[in-house]
Protein backbone atom coordinates (compact mmCIF):
# COMPACT_ATOMS: atom_id res chain seq x y z
CA UNK A 1 0.00 0.00 0.00
CA UNK A 2 1.49 3.93 -0.82
CA UNK A 3 2.32 6.50 1.70
CA UNK A 4 -0.68 7.26 3.61
CA UNK A 5 -2.55 9.95 3.17
CA UNK A 6 -2.29 13.44 5.13
CA UNK A 7 -6.33 13.96 5.20
CA UNK A 8 -8.87 11.32 3.54
CA UNK A 9 -12.26 13.09 3.16
CA UNK A 10 -15.32 10.83 2.93
CA UNK A 11 -18.46 12.73 1.03
CA UNK A 12 -18.33 15.15 -1.61
CA UNK A 13 -21.52 17.79 -0.64
CA UNK A 14 -20.74 21.28 0.25
CA UNK A 15 -19.11 19.91 3.97
CA UNK A 16 -17.04 17.67 1.60
CA UNK A 17 -15.87 19.80 -0.90
CA UNK A 18 -15.36 22.96 1.39
CA UNK A 19 -12.72 20.80 3.54
CA UNK A 20 -11.34 19.66 0.68
CA UNK A 21 -10.61 23.37 -0.54
CA UNK A 22 -8.94 24.82 2.50
CA UNK A 23 -6.76 21.41 3.41
CA UNK A 24 -6.15 21.46 -0.33
CA UNK A 25 -4.95 25.50 0.16
CA UNK A 26 -3.03 24.08 3.34
CA UNK A 27 -1.09 21.73 1.07
CA UNK A 28 -2.02 18.89 2.81
CA UNK A 29 -3.46 17.38 -0.87
CA UNK A 30 -6.33 16.06 0.54
CA UNK A 31 -7.87 12.71 -1.30
CA UNK A 32 -11.78 12.66 -1.73
CA UNK A 33 -14.25 9.73 -1.75
CA UNK A 34 -17.17 11.24 -3.40
CA UNK A 35 -19.75 8.50 -2.80
CA UNK A 36 -22.11 7.01 -5.24
CA UNK A 37 -24.23 9.94 -5.00
CA UNK A 38 -21.26 12.55 -5.57
CA UNK A 39 -22.00 16.13 -5.25
CA UNK A 40 -24.72 15.12 -2.22
CA UNK A 41 -28.36 16.11 -1.99
CA UNK A 42 -27.65 19.50 -3.77
CA UNK A 43 -27.42 17.13 -7.14
CA UNK A 44 -31.28 16.84 -6.72
CA UNK A 45 -32.30 20.15 -6.22
CA UNK A 46 -33.18 23.09 -8.76
CA UNK A 47 -32.76 26.95 -7.79
CA UNK A 48 -30.57 27.12 -4.86
CA UNK A 49 -31.29 30.68 -3.25
CA UNK A 50 -29.70 31.14 -0.54
CA UNK A 51 -26.19 30.52 -0.52
CA UNK A 52 -24.38 33.78 -0.55
CA UNK A 53 -22.47 35.10 -2.90
CA UNK A 54 -24.98 34.05 -5.65
CA UNK A 55 -27.93 36.70 -6.15
CA UNK A 56 -30.20 35.45 -8.15
CA UNK A 57 -29.11 32.05 -7.29
CA UNK A 58 -27.25 28.96 -8.57
CA UNK A 59 -28.31 25.92 -9.78
CA UNK A 60 -27.27 23.05 -6.94
CA UNK A 61 -25.49 20.88 -9.08
CA UNK A 62 -23.63 24.03 -10.54
CA UNK A 63 -22.52 25.19 -7.32
CA UNK A 64 -20.99 21.98 -6.36
CA UNK A 65 -19.53 21.69 -10.10
CA UNK A 66 -17.83 24.94 -8.89
CA UNK A 67 -16.64 24.07 -5.70
CA UNK A 68 -15.43 20.67 -7.12
CA UNK A 69 -13.63 22.33 -9.21
CA UNK A 70 -11.67 25.18 -6.96
CA UNK A 71 -10.58 22.19 -4.42
CA UNK A 72 -9.07 20.60 -7.62
CA UNK A 73 -7.27 23.85 -8.71
CA UNK A 74 -5.71 23.59 -5.45
CA UNK A 75 -5.02 20.23 -5.81
CA UNK A 76 -7.70 18.21 -3.91
CA UNK A 77 -7.75 14.40 -5.56
CA UNK A 78 -10.97 12.00 -6.23
CA UNK A 79 -11.98 8.54 -6.06
CA UNK A 80 -15.32 7.67 -7.18
CA UNK A 81 -17.83 5.23 -5.84
CA UNK A 82 -18.56 4.57 -1.91
CA UNK A 83 -16.76 3.66 1.18
CA UNK A 84 -17.14 -0.15 1.38
CA UNK A 85 -15.14 -0.68 5.21
CA UNK A 86 -13.34 1.75 7.65
CA UNK A 87 -10.78 1.25 9.71
CA UNK A 88 -10.10 3.88 12.79
CA UNK A 89 -9.01 1.31 15.28
CA UNK A 90 -5.34 1.25 14.08
CA UNK A 91 -3.22 4.53 12.65
CA UNK A 92 -3.02 5.36 9.63
CA UNK A 93 -6.71 4.35 9.47
CA UNK A 94 -7.89 2.22 6.53
CA UNK A 95 -10.76 3.23 4.18
CA UNK A 96 -11.77 0.93 1.49
CA UNK A 97 -13.28 1.68 -1.25
CA UNK A 98 -14.60 -0.26 -4.53
CA UNK A 99 -11.42 -0.11 -6.15
CA UNK A 100 -8.71 -0.75 -3.24
CA UNK A 101 -7.96 0.53 0.14
CA UNK A 102 -5.77 3.85 1.14
CA UNK A 103 -4.43 4.87 4.57
CA UNK A 104 -4.76 8.50 6.04
CA UNK A 105 -3.47 10.40 9.03
CA UNK A 106 -6.32 12.23 9.51
CA UNK A 107 -10.04 11.34 7.80
CA UNK A 108 -12.87 13.90 7.70
CA UNK A 109 -16.25 12.33 7.44
CA UNK A 110 -18.82 14.36 5.63
CA UNK A 111 -21.08 11.80 4.11
CA UNK A 112 -24.12 13.63 4.74
CA UNK A 113 -27.56 11.86 4.93
CA UNK A 114 -30.34 10.71 2.50
CA UNK A 115 -33.77 11.10 2.27
CA UNK A 116 -36.46 9.20 4.91
CA UNK A 117 -39.07 7.11 3.97
CA UNK A 118 -42.48 6.81 5.07
CA UNK A 119 -41.79 2.76 6.31
CA UNK A 120 -45.18 1.59 4.43
CA UNK A 121 -45.12 -1.61 2.41
CA UNK A 122 -46.75 -0.14 -0.38
CA UNK A 123 -44.52 2.56 -0.69
CA UNK A 124 -41.79 0.57 -0.83
CA UNK A 125 -43.64 -1.71 -3.77
CA UNK A 126 -44.36 1.47 -5.74
CA UNK A 127 -41.05 2.90 -5.72
CA UNK A 128 -40.39 4.07 -9.04
CA UNK A 129 -43.93 3.69 -10.08
CA UNK A 130 -44.82 6.90 -8.90
CA UNK A 131 -43.37 6.84 -5.57
CA UNK A 132 -40.42 9.13 -5.53
CA UNK A 133 -38.12 10.79 -3.01
CA UNK A 134 -36.64 13.17 -6.08
CA UNK A 135 -38.80 15.64 -7.81
CA UNK A 136 -35.91 17.14 -10.20
CA UNK A 137 -35.17 13.59 -11.32
CA UNK A 138 -39.50 12.37 -11.77
CA UNK A 139 -41.48 15.44 -11.74
CA UNK A 140 -41.45 14.79 -15.28
CA UNK A 141 -43.44 11.24 -15.35
CA UNK A 142 -46.50 13.51 -14.08
CA UNK A 143 -47.20 15.81 -16.67
CA UNK A 144 -50.77 16.94 -16.66
CA UNK A 145 -51.61 14.92 -14.02
CA UNK A 146 -52.34 14.86 -9.91
CA UNK A 147 -49.59 14.33 -7.39
CA UNK A 148 -49.00 14.54 -3.76
CA UNK A 149 -45.98 16.07 -1.72
CA UNK A 150 -45.77 14.58 2.16
CA UNK A 151 -43.66 16.29 4.60
CA UNK A 152 -43.81 20.59 5.96
CA UNK A 153 -39.92 21.64 5.69
CA UNK A 154 -38.07 23.39 3.34
CA UNK A 155 -37.45 20.47 0.80
CA UNK A 156 -41.35 19.36 0.91
CA UNK A 157 -42.23 22.80 -0.15
CA UNK A 158 -39.36 23.27 -2.96
CA UNK A 159 -40.24 19.97 -4.32
CA UNK A 160 -44.07 20.88 -3.83
CA UNK A 161 -43.65 24.25 -5.79
CA UNK A 162 -41.31 22.91 -8.74
CA UNK A 163 -43.66 19.94 -9.07
CA UNK A 164 -46.68 22.92 -10.04
CA UNK A 165 -44.25 22.86 -13.48
CA UNK A 166 -46.20 19.50 -14.64
CA UNK A 167 -48.96 18.39 -12.10
CA UNK A 168 -51.68 19.71 -12.57
CA UNK A 169 -52.41 19.69 -8.97
CA UNK A 170 -50.20 19.53 -5.83
CA UNK A 171 -51.76 18.00 -2.77
CA UNK A 172 -49.25 19.03 0.38
CA UNK A 173 -49.63 16.47 3.38
CA UNK A 174 -48.30 17.49 6.46
CA UNK A 175 -48.82 15.54 9.84
CA UNK A 176 -49.01 19.51 11.53
CA UNK A 177 -50.66 22.16 11.42
CA UNK A 178 -48.13 24.28 10.59
CA UNK A 179 -45.10 24.33 8.39
CA UNK A 180 -41.42 23.79 9.39
CA UNK A 181 -40.07 25.51 6.03
CA UNK A 182 -38.70 29.09 5.89
CA UNK A 183 -41.26 32.40 5.37
CA UNK A 184 -40.43 33.01 1.86
CA UNK A 185 -41.16 29.06 0.70
CA UNK A 186 -44.49 28.93 2.56
CA UNK A 187 -45.47 32.61 1.20
CA UNK A 188 -44.66 30.71 -2.49
CA UNK A 189 -46.44 27.53 -2.07
CA UNK A 190 -49.88 29.40 -0.21
CA UNK A 191 -49.80 31.51 -3.46
CA UNK A 192 -49.46 28.78 -5.64
CA UNK A 193 -52.94 28.19 -7.25
CA UNK A 194 -52.17 24.82 -7.94
CA UNK A 195 -50.85 23.56 -4.48
CA UNK A 196 -53.76 23.04 -1.74
CA UNK A 197 -52.70 21.07 1.36
CA UNK A 198 -54.08 18.02 3.99
CA UNK A 199 -52.98 19.59 7.56
CA UNK A 200 -53.08 17.06 10.37
CA UNK A 201 -53.04 14.18 7.96
CA UNK A 202 -50.67 11.91 7.54
CA UNK A 203 -50.39 8.83 4.68
CA UNK A 204 -51.95 5.47 5.83
CA UNK A 205 -51.50 3.82 2.32
CA UNK A 206 -50.26 4.04 -0.85
CA UNK A 207 -52.97 2.30 -3.52
CA UNK A 208 -52.15 1.00 -6.92
CA UNK A 209 -53.79 -0.07 -9.88
CA UNK A 210 -52.03 -2.47 -12.44
CA UNK A 211 -48.66 -1.68 -10.57
CA UNK A 212 -48.66 2.15 -10.35
CA UNK A 213 -49.63 4.26 -7.96
CA UNK A 214 -53.34 5.14 -7.96
CA UNK A 215 -54.34 6.75 -4.81
CA UNK A 216 -53.16 7.33 -1.18
CA UNK A 217 -55.47 6.73 1.46
CA UNK A 218 -55.37 9.79 4.29
CA UNK A 219 -56.00 9.70 7.59
CA UNK A 220 -56.50 12.79 9.96
CA UNK A 221 -54.64 12.71 13.32
CA UNK A 222 -56.91 15.07 14.88
CA UNK A 223 -60.62 13.27 13.60
CA UNK A 224 -59.22 9.88 12.95
CA UNK A 225 -61.07 10.41 9.73
CA UNK A 226 -59.89 8.23 6.43
CA UNK A 227 -60.22 9.40 2.53
CA UNK A 228 -58.65 8.72 -0.83
CA UNK A 229 -57.10 11.09 -2.36
CA UNK A 230 -56.59 10.32 -6.19
CA UNK A 231 -53.40 11.12 -7.33
CA UNK A 232 -50.77 9.25 -9.71
CA UNK A 233 -47.29 10.37 -8.04
CA UNK A 234 -46.60 10.51 -4.30
CA UNK A 235 -43.24 12.47 -3.39
CA UNK A 236 -41.72 12.11 0.04
CA UNK A 237 -39.80 14.69 1.64
CA UNK A 238 -40.12 13.98 5.30
CA UNK A 239 -36.83 14.73 6.54
CA UNK A 240 -32.86 12.87 6.40
CA UNK A 241 -31.32 9.98 8.00
CA UNK A 242 -27.39 10.11 8.61
CA UNK A 243 -25.21 8.11 6.49
CA UNK A 244 -23.21 6.93 9.63
CA UNK A 245 -23.90 2.77 9.51
CA UNK A 246 -19.97 2.49 8.51
CA UNK A 247 -18.82 4.17 12.17
CA UNK A 248 -21.10 2.23 13.96
CA UNK A 249 -19.08 1.10 16.87
CA UNK A 250 -16.46 3.02 16.00
CA UNK A 251 -17.17 6.60 16.37
CA UNK A 252 -20.07 8.01 19.26
CA UNK A 253 -23.35 8.36 17.86
CA UNK A 254 -26.30 10.03 19.15
CA UNK A 255 -30.08 8.16 19.11
CA UNK A 256 -30.93 9.38 15.77
CA UNK A 257 -27.89 8.17 14.50
CA UNK A 258 -26.08 11.22 14.08
CA UNK A 259 -22.36 11.89 14.76
CA UNK A 260 -21.54 13.64 17.99
CA UNK A 261 -18.62 15.99 17.37
CA UNK A 262 -17.32 18.43 20.56
CA UNK A 263 -15.13 21.61 20.23
CA UNK A 264 -15.42 22.82 16.91
CA UNK A 265 -15.59 19.05 14.42
CA UNK A 266 -13.64 16.68 16.55
CA UNK A 267 -14.94 13.21 17.43
CA UNK A 268 -14.03 10.46 19.93
CA UNK A 269 -11.34 9.10 17.89
CA UNK A 270 -8.40 11.67 17.61
CA UNK A 271 -7.98 12.87 13.81
CA UNK A 272 -11.13 12.15 12.90
CA UNK A 273 -13.71 15.12 12.32
CA UNK A 274 -16.80 15.12 11.06
CA UNK A 275 -19.14 17.98 8.90
CA UNK A 276 -21.95 18.59 7.43
CA UNK A 277 -25.34 16.94 8.13
CA UNK A 278 -23.75 14.14 9.04
CA UNK A 279 -23.51 15.92 12.53
CA UNK A 280 -25.84 18.14 12.32
CA UNK A 281 -30.13 17.77 12.25
CA UNK A 282 -30.37 21.18 13.39
CA UNK A 283 -29.55 23.53 10.63
CA UNK A 284 -28.63 21.50 7.98
CA UNK A 285 -28.03 23.94 5.04
CA UNK A 286 -25.81 24.08 2.41
CA UNK A 287 -23.97 27.29 3.76
CA UNK A 288 -23.80 25.74 7.31
CA UNK A 289 -22.30 22.41 6.05
CA UNK A 290 -19.70 24.28 3.88
CA UNK A 291 -18.67 26.29 7.17
CA UNK A 292 -18.46 23.05 9.22
CA UNK A 293 -16.27 21.63 6.65
CA UNK A 294 -13.53 24.96 6.80
CA UNK A 295 -13.62 23.80 10.44
CA UNK A 296 -13.32 20.09 9.74
CA UNK A 297 -10.36 20.89 7.55
CA UNK A 298 -8.66 23.27 10.48
CA UNK A 299 -9.19 20.99 12.97
CA UNK A 300 -7.33 18.06 11.07
CA UNK A 301 -4.07 20.77 9.97
CA UNK A 302 -3.90 20.82 13.43
CA UNK A 303 -4.02 17.87 14.58
CA UNK A 304 -1.54 17.08 12.17
CA UNK A 305 0.98 19.75 13.06
CA UNK A 306 0.54 18.76 16.60
CA UNK A 307 1.45 15.47 15.63
CA UNK A 308 4.87 16.61 13.75
CA UNK A 309 3.44 16.37 9.91
CA UNK B 1 -19.32 8.48 -20.36
CA UNK B 2 -19.75 6.56 -23.58
CA UNK B 3 -18.76 2.69 -23.74
CA UNK B 4 -18.39 0.15 -26.88
CA UNK B 5 -20.65 -2.00 -24.91
CA UNK B 6 -23.40 -0.28 -24.13
CA UNK B 7 -25.99 -0.35 -26.52
CA UNK B 8 -28.67 1.72 -27.31
CA UNK B 9 -32.63 0.92 -26.89
CA UNK B 10 -35.55 2.61 -28.73
CA UNK B 11 -39.35 2.25 -28.77
CA UNK B 12 -38.01 0.81 -32.22
CA UNK B 13 -35.83 -1.90 -31.67
CA UNK B 14 -37.15 -2.72 -27.99
CA UNK B 15 -38.61 -6.02 -29.70
CA UNK B 16 -36.25 -7.20 -31.37
CA UNK B 17 -32.83 -6.37 -29.20
CA UNK B 18 -34.29 -6.92 -25.58
CA UNK B 19 -37.89 -8.64 -25.76
CA UNK B 20 -36.65 -11.05 -28.55
CA UNK B 21 -32.41 -11.02 -27.16
CA UNK B 22 -31.21 -14.88 -27.07
CA UNK B 23 -29.07 -13.58 -23.59
CA UNK B 24 -30.71 -11.68 -20.93
CA UNK B 25 -30.90 -7.89 -21.31
CA UNK B 26 -30.57 -4.95 -18.67
CA UNK B 27 -32.04 -1.94 -19.49
CA UNK B 28 -31.07 1.76 -18.10
CA UNK B 29 -33.80 4.10 -18.04
CA UNK B 30 -32.56 7.50 -17.87
CA UNK B 31 -32.30 10.40 -19.66
CA UNK B 32 -30.05 13.66 -19.66
CA UNK B 33 -31.76 15.88 -17.14
CA UNK B 34 -31.25 13.50 -14.52
CA UNK B 35 -28.39 13.66 -11.76
CA UNK B 36 -28.79 10.14 -10.68
CA UNK B 37 -29.02 8.64 -13.82
CA UNK B 38 -25.41 10.29 -14.98
CA UNK B 39 -24.10 9.20 -11.55
CA UNK B 40 -24.68 5.95 -12.90
CA UNK B 41 -22.84 6.01 -16.32
CA UNK B 42 -19.16 4.67 -14.67
CA UNK B 43 -21.08 1.78 -13.62
CA UNK B 44 -23.56 0.91 -16.33
CA UNK B 45 -20.34 0.90 -18.83
CA UNK B 46 -18.07 -1.35 -16.13
CA UNK B 47 -20.31 -3.81 -16.05
CA UNK B 48 -21.26 -3.82 -19.95
CA UNK B 49 -17.64 -4.12 -20.55
CA UNK B 50 -17.83 -7.63 -17.80
CA UNK B 51 -20.67 -8.98 -19.20
CA UNK B 52 -19.69 -9.08 -23.04
CA UNK B 53 -21.74 -11.79 -24.22
CA UNK B 54 -23.33 -12.92 -21.25
CA UNK B 55 -25.63 -10.15 -20.75
CA UNK B 56 -26.52 -7.23 -23.28
CA UNK B 57 -26.84 -4.09 -21.35
CA UNK B 58 -27.85 -0.53 -22.76
CA UNK B 59 -30.02 2.40 -22.13
CA UNK B 60 -33.49 3.76 -23.29
CA UNK B 61 -33.29 7.70 -23.22
CA UNK B 62 -37.34 8.22 -21.50
CA UNK B 63 -37.68 11.82 -23.11
CA UNK B 64 -37.49 9.85 -26.51
CA UNK B 65 -38.98 6.69 -25.98
CA UNK B 66 -42.21 7.02 -24.55
CA UNK B 67 -43.63 4.07 -25.67
CA UNK B 68 -41.96 1.85 -23.74
CA UNK B 69 -41.41 4.01 -20.73
CA UNK B 70 -45.08 3.62 -20.45
CA UNK B 71 -45.38 0.38 -21.40
CA UNK B 72 -44.01 -0.50 -18.43
CA UNK B 73 -45.14 1.85 -16.25
CA UNK B 74 -41.57 3.98 -15.34
CA UNK B 75 -42.54 6.74 -13.35
CA UNK B 76 -39.06 7.50 -11.95
CA UNK B 77 -35.53 7.24 -12.66
CA UNK B 78 -32.92 5.87 -12.56
CA UNK B 79 -34.57 2.48 -13.27
CA UNK B 80 -33.18 -0.72 -14.28
CA UNK B 81 -35.47 -4.08 -15.33
CA UNK B 82 -33.50 -6.68 -16.71
CA UNK B 83 -35.18 -9.13 -19.02
CA UNK B 84 -35.02 -12.68 -19.54
CA UNK B 85 -37.19 -14.01 -22.08
CA UNK B 86 -38.62 -11.53 -22.54
CA UNK B 87 -39.74 -11.03 -19.12
CA UNK B 88 -38.85 -8.94 -16.21
CA UNK B 89 -37.17 -10.86 -14.26
CA UNK B 90 -35.67 -8.37 -11.69
CA UNK B 91 -35.95 -4.38 -11.21
CA UNK B 92 -34.04 -1.72 -9.00
CA UNK B 93 -35.33 1.91 -8.92
CA UNK B 94 -33.11 4.78 -8.13
CA UNK B 95 -28.93 5.07 -7.97
CA UNK B 96 -26.92 1.58 -7.28
CA UNK B 97 -23.55 0.99 -7.73
CA UNK B 98 -21.64 -1.18 -9.84
CA UNK B 99 -21.39 -4.27 -6.96
CA UNK B 100 -25.55 -4.41 -6.61
CA UNK B 101 -25.82 -4.49 -10.29
CA UNK B 102 -23.32 -7.43 -10.51
CA UNK B 103 -25.02 -8.72 -7.73
CA UNK B 104 -28.62 -8.83 -9.81
CA UNK B 105 -26.94 -10.36 -12.99
CA UNK B 106 -25.48 -12.69 -11.37
CA UNK B 107 -28.63 -13.88 -9.57
CA UNK B 108 -30.22 -14.53 -13.09
CA UNK B 109 -27.39 -14.75 -15.80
Amino acid sequence: MSAPHNVVIIGSGPAGLTAALYAARANLAPLMVEGLEAGGQLMLTTAVENFPGFPGGIMGPDLMANMRKQAEEFGATFVRGNVTAIDLHSRPFTITTDDGAVQARTLIVATGASAKLLGLPSERKLMGHGVSTCATCDGFFFRGKPIAVVGGGDSALEEATFLTRFASHVTLIHRRTSLRASKVMQDRAFANPKISFEWDTEVAEVRDSGGAVSSVLLRNLKTGMEKDLTIEGLFVAIGHTPNTALFRGQLEMDEGGYLITLGGSKTNVPGVFACGDVQDHTYRQAITAAGSGCMAAIDAERFLESHGH
Amino acid sequence: MASEHVKTFTDGNFESDVLKASTPVLVDFWAEWCGPCRAMEPAISAVAADYVGKVAIGKLNVDDNPGITMKYMVRGIPTIMLFKGGQIVDQVVGLVDKGALKQMLDKHA
